[in-house]
């Protein structure tokens, strides 16, 4: 091939680099390993961790561990999926284009919402995406924020709000629940959006339909709901039926591995009316031209996006998590309609029965009165940092230390408990938490 | 071709494929636990269908998707190149795939290790300082190395430099980042004679508002697939005036142990962990694009990040008081950055070197052998890096047929187009991107078929103008899907068109 350039060697080949910028030794990393060398080392690696398969743990927190049925990933792992690029060419990524057009109509029916797009990274970035939709391009104004929002949610957002300019005012919490009071005062005719968890980041139930009249009593202002635990949409009202304009949240859990938390599958669906304010990808059913008039599926409304409208666009968003939509897709069509609310079920009942079980011991206190799902909070009688020493020596990971967010929750632990938490597990837990018992 | 309905239009009442464990603890009323009005009334109505119904479906929709593992992918600035099937057995180990983000720290001290050590080889890489893994793909490291400037601006009392210059041969997600950013882009034009940046416009931009300008945004090589000999001085100025320099890293697999962007003065570069480590692209996500920045930038890096202390152990260091915040939730695409770390592990030093030269090569090959057939943009650059921008101007001209019609074309043979239209400067762009994974046969084969392309296109371009003729589906209207948005289906909505397979 270097004969066909005219060029002597691979060296030739580098003459439009500067030698100023050259960089005349080699890259200074650990040299090449063979695939068995490779295996040992990063087995190694893996071994030093100690995933869920070797421990039972009570972490939520925003990522929930639910069952992943095997039909899922043997189909999403099908490596014209895997991979395939984003499906610029629609004739040849029918696949991928139906896949995302199911994934955007299942989060319509879970949501309850007219539209949705093709997924964002995460659920903190779904909620920037949300806000920028509320205040338009351009646009300026107040977001308010129930405390009840997960803490890495409104820091993300502060991040943005600095950059991009609008400002945030957040909202206590009253009894693990949003202050109506507060709320109430916090609104004004220059709040663009108002943002609240449901189930919220204390596993609490917000009474949503006290807080839209609220948020709705200036109508500009934008109803944003955020749902990190999707099981809960098997149960509890969905954002339609409380009249939330945009929905957002994070899917990870349904179908996809936690992998430390990312890659994520933040969602987005809002009502008909935001479609040209929509951020990312959009998937559109559609017929061949010409006369076949057969059905397919294209990338639509583009003129919304980055490569067509450069600084204009809604959002600067490319690569999104498509793969991980496949994944949440297929999981949702094997759960199905009775499976979701089945699923749904057992957490909330599961979570109950764990909450009687520790609040019975002497010293551990539920923090809240207030309804909850699938998580709550629990006064400890040691440090939080204590405990988890202590269950650590039965495999036990505990709930998560509320203490590093809210100052004034130290000592205490949010649990959670899904489906794949048994009894026997939830009892382990508790006779654990026996021994350091007042 | 057939059409595979949709899974809402399959199944009957009643069906499912996952079973849930039954429950084990005693069970309260519903209503006593979540008060009534805040029930949900109507269920949602996914599908119901039974496993095989969903086995075949999913499988018959891969079966209507191309990857690369089916075939050839030359669409340029994306860099489609092969993924290891080892790096995907690696990610899937349950040591790391089946880990919380919130364990304690000494429950994911692998986990925490591969990240820290990860971080070390992208910085060595970029010739950068530190490097944060948080940033979900490349536009999330576009956006996030912004706000890093911006905060560096206005830490010295400059925040009022509020212009980030772009190239106009840039890729989109540059000006659209800068607004998120808070920032107004200013375009610069390309030299016709270098296919570099215009430096007379850069001096007068920078003599007139230079005080304004908070950072230049620049791919290197850029999407021309020529590298700018410029860099340097271009930094150089830059910097006198005040601003700072961003690499946008989308082109990286060809500099790999060639030069750095470090090296080349800037002061923020990403990385396209899903272009340049091959991890794959999964029909459009997920990515990953952590950022490197010089040294004067760290402490405005977003945290946690990884770190070791005197005994070995490994932790989440907080970063100091001027950093910028979270970006994401959580630390980053994870799952993505195991690949990257198995691919990095996999090739050494040695092996990314060859890399980048391999890709260089098979981009200099195809441009030299289409070159008969097509007209190359800026042909008076003798040689182009990883890849390059051929025209069909010479075919519009004398048929009518446009980049459009050939990529099109290309699907009938077994192979995906490349970028076409873009960058936005060349009439009738194809982007064409090999990369170093491909044989030499698949190359000529490549050769072989654009040739009969240009072929068709001289003697029966109406082959070329309605292909392709061998896809499951035909060209697709897309003016009506934007007129008339179909965004999702809906119960009574008109059956898909075509015969399905049961």
């Amino acid at each position: 091939m270097l004969e066909r350039l005219g060029l002597q060697s691979l060296e030739d080949l580098l003459e439009p680099v500067p030698e100023e910028v050259r960089l005349r030794r080699p890259l200074n990393l650990p040299p090449a390993l063979a695939e068995p060398d490779l295996k040992r080392l990063m087995m190694g690696m893996a071994a030093r961790n100690k995933s869920l398969d070797r421990v039972i743990s009570f972490l939520g927190a925003g990522t929930y561990e639910h069952t992943i049925p095997s039909v899922v990933p043997h189909l999403q792992r099908r490596s014209e999926f895997v991979t395939s690029y984003t499906p610029y060419q629609p004739e040849v990524s029918q696949g991928m284009l139906q896949a995302i057009y199911e994934f955007q109509t299942m989060v319509c029916q879970l949501t309850g919402l007219d539209i949705a797009n093709a997924s964002l990274y995460d659920g903190a970035t779904a909620l920037v995406e949300a806000v920028f939709m509320a205040l338009g391009p351009g646009g300026q104004g107040e977001v308010v924020v129930s405390a009840g929002v997960d803490p890495q949610y409104r820091r993300v957002l502060r991040t943005y709000a600095r950059a991009r300019g609008f400002s945030v005012r957040e909202v206590a919490t009253e009894n693990g629940v949003t202050s109506l009071a507060a709320l109430e005062a916090a609104v004004g005719p220059e709040t663009v959006a108002v943002a609240i968890q449901q189930p919220n980041f204390f596993g609490c139930i917000e009474d949503v339909k006290a807080i839209e009249p609220l948020v709705h009593r200036h109508s500009r202002t934008v109803f944003i709901s955020v749902t990190s635990e999707p099981a809960s949409f098997g149960l509890l009202a969905s954002p339609a039926e409380y009249k939330a304009d945009i929905a957002v949240g994070e899917l990870m859990s349904f179908g996809n591995p936690m992998s430390f938390g990312g890659p994520a599958l933040g969602f987005l669906a809002a009502r008909e009316r935001f479609l040209r304010l929509m951020p990312g990808r959009l998937v559109g059913q559609t017929v061949e031209e010409g006369g076949a008039k057969q059905t397919g599926y294209v990338l639509t409304l583009q003129a919304r996006e980055q490569h067509i409208r450069r600084e204009r666009a809604t959002s600067n968003i490319c690569t999104n998590q498509s793969l991980l939509a496949v994944g949440a897709t297929i999981y949702m069509a094997a759960l199905g309609k009775e499976g979701l609310r089945e699923l749904a079920a057992l957490c909330l009942h599961k979570a109950h029965y764990a909450q009687h079980q520790i609040t019975a011991l002497s010293g551990f206190e539920p923090a809240f009165s207030s309804p909850f799902f699938d998580e709550f909070v629990i006064r400890l009688p040691i440090s939080a940092s204590r405990l988890q020493e202590h269950l650590l020596q039965y495999d036990i990971i505990g709930g998560y230390d509320l203490g590093r967010d809210y100052p004034d929750l130290a000592d205490h632990m949010l649990f959670c408990v899904t489906e794949m938490r048994t009894r026997d597990d939830i009892d382990r837990l508790v006779a654990a938490l026996k021994e350091v018992a007042a | 071709m057939s059409v595979e309905p949709l899974i809402f239009e399959q199944g009957a009442p009643g069906r499912r494929a996952a079973t849930l464990p039954a429950l084990d603890v005693p069970a309260e009323p519903l209503e006593s636990l979540v008060p009534p009005h805040l029930l949900r009334q109507e269920p949602a109505p996914l599908p119901e269908v039974s496993e095989i119904e969903i086995v075949r479906h999913y499988t018959h929709l891969s079966q209507r998707n191309f990857g690369v593992d089916t075939g050839f992918y030359p669409l340029g600035s994306c860099t489609m190149k092969y993924n290891p099937k080892l790096n995907e057995d690696m990610a899937a180990l349950p040591g790391f795939a089946l880990l919380h983000p919130l364990q304690p720290e000494g429950t994911v001290q692998g986990a925490i290790q591969l990240q820290y050590e990860l971080e070390q080889y992208l910085a060595e890489i970029a010739g950068m300082a530190r490097v944060t893994l948080q940033p979900s793909a490349g536009a999330h490291g576009e956006l996030t190395g912004l706000m890093l400037i911006k905060a560096y601006h206005e830490h010295r009392g400059e925040g009022h430099r509020n212009l980030v210059l772009i190239p106009d041969n840039a890729h989109g997600t540059n000006p659209a980042s800068a607004t998120l950013a808070g920032y107004r882009a200013v375009e610069i034009k390309t030299d016709p004679a270098t296919g570099g940046l215009d430096m007379d416009r850069l001096r007068s931009l920078l003599d007139s508002q230079g005080q304004q300008v908070a950072a230049i945004m620049l791919t290197n090589p850029n999407t021309l697939g020529i590298f700018d000999r410029n860099a340097v001085e271009i930094a150089r100025l830059v910097h006198e005036a005040g601003g700072q320099l961003y690499y946008d890293g989308a082109n990286a697999n060809a500099v790999l142990g060639i030069t750095r962007p470090g090296d080349m003065g800037f002061d923020v570069v990403h990385f396209n962990l899903h272009k340049t480590c091959s991890t794959p692209h999964g029909g459009g996500g997920p990515g990953a694009g952590p950022i490197g920045v010089k040294e004067h930038l760290v402490p405005f890096l977003p945290g946690p990040l990884p770190a070791q202390d005197e005994q070995g152990n490994y932790y989440w260091a907080d970063p100091g008081p001027l950093s910028i915040g979270k970006v994401r939730a959580n630390t980053g695409n994870f799952g993505v950055l195991v690949r990257a770390y198995a691919y990095i592990r996999t090739y050494g030093p040695d092996g990314l070197l060859r890399v980048a030269q391999s890709a260089i090569l098979n981009a200099n090959y195809l441009r030299h052998e289409l070159a008969s057939d097509y007209e190359i943009a800026f042909p008076q650059v003798r040689l182009c890096q990883h890849e390059f921008v051929a025209t069909a101007q010479r075919q519009k001209q004398e048929s009518g047929v446009t980049a459009n019609d050939i990529a099109k074309r290309l699907l009938d043979f077994g192979m995906y187009a490349p970028t076409v239209y873009f960058p936005l400067i060349v009439h009738e762009a194809m982007m064409i991107e090999p990369t170093e994974t491909e044989t030499r046969e698949t190359l000529d084969y490549f050769i072989k078929v654009m040739r009969q392309i240009a072929h068709e296109a001289r003697t029966n371009p109406e082959i070329v103008k309605t292909a392709p003729h061998t896809t499951p589906v035909g060209r697709l209207d897309q003016a009506l899907a934007a007129r008339r948005p179909n965004l999702r289906w809906k119960p009574g909505q008109e059956a898909t068109h075509g015969l399905g397979q049961p």
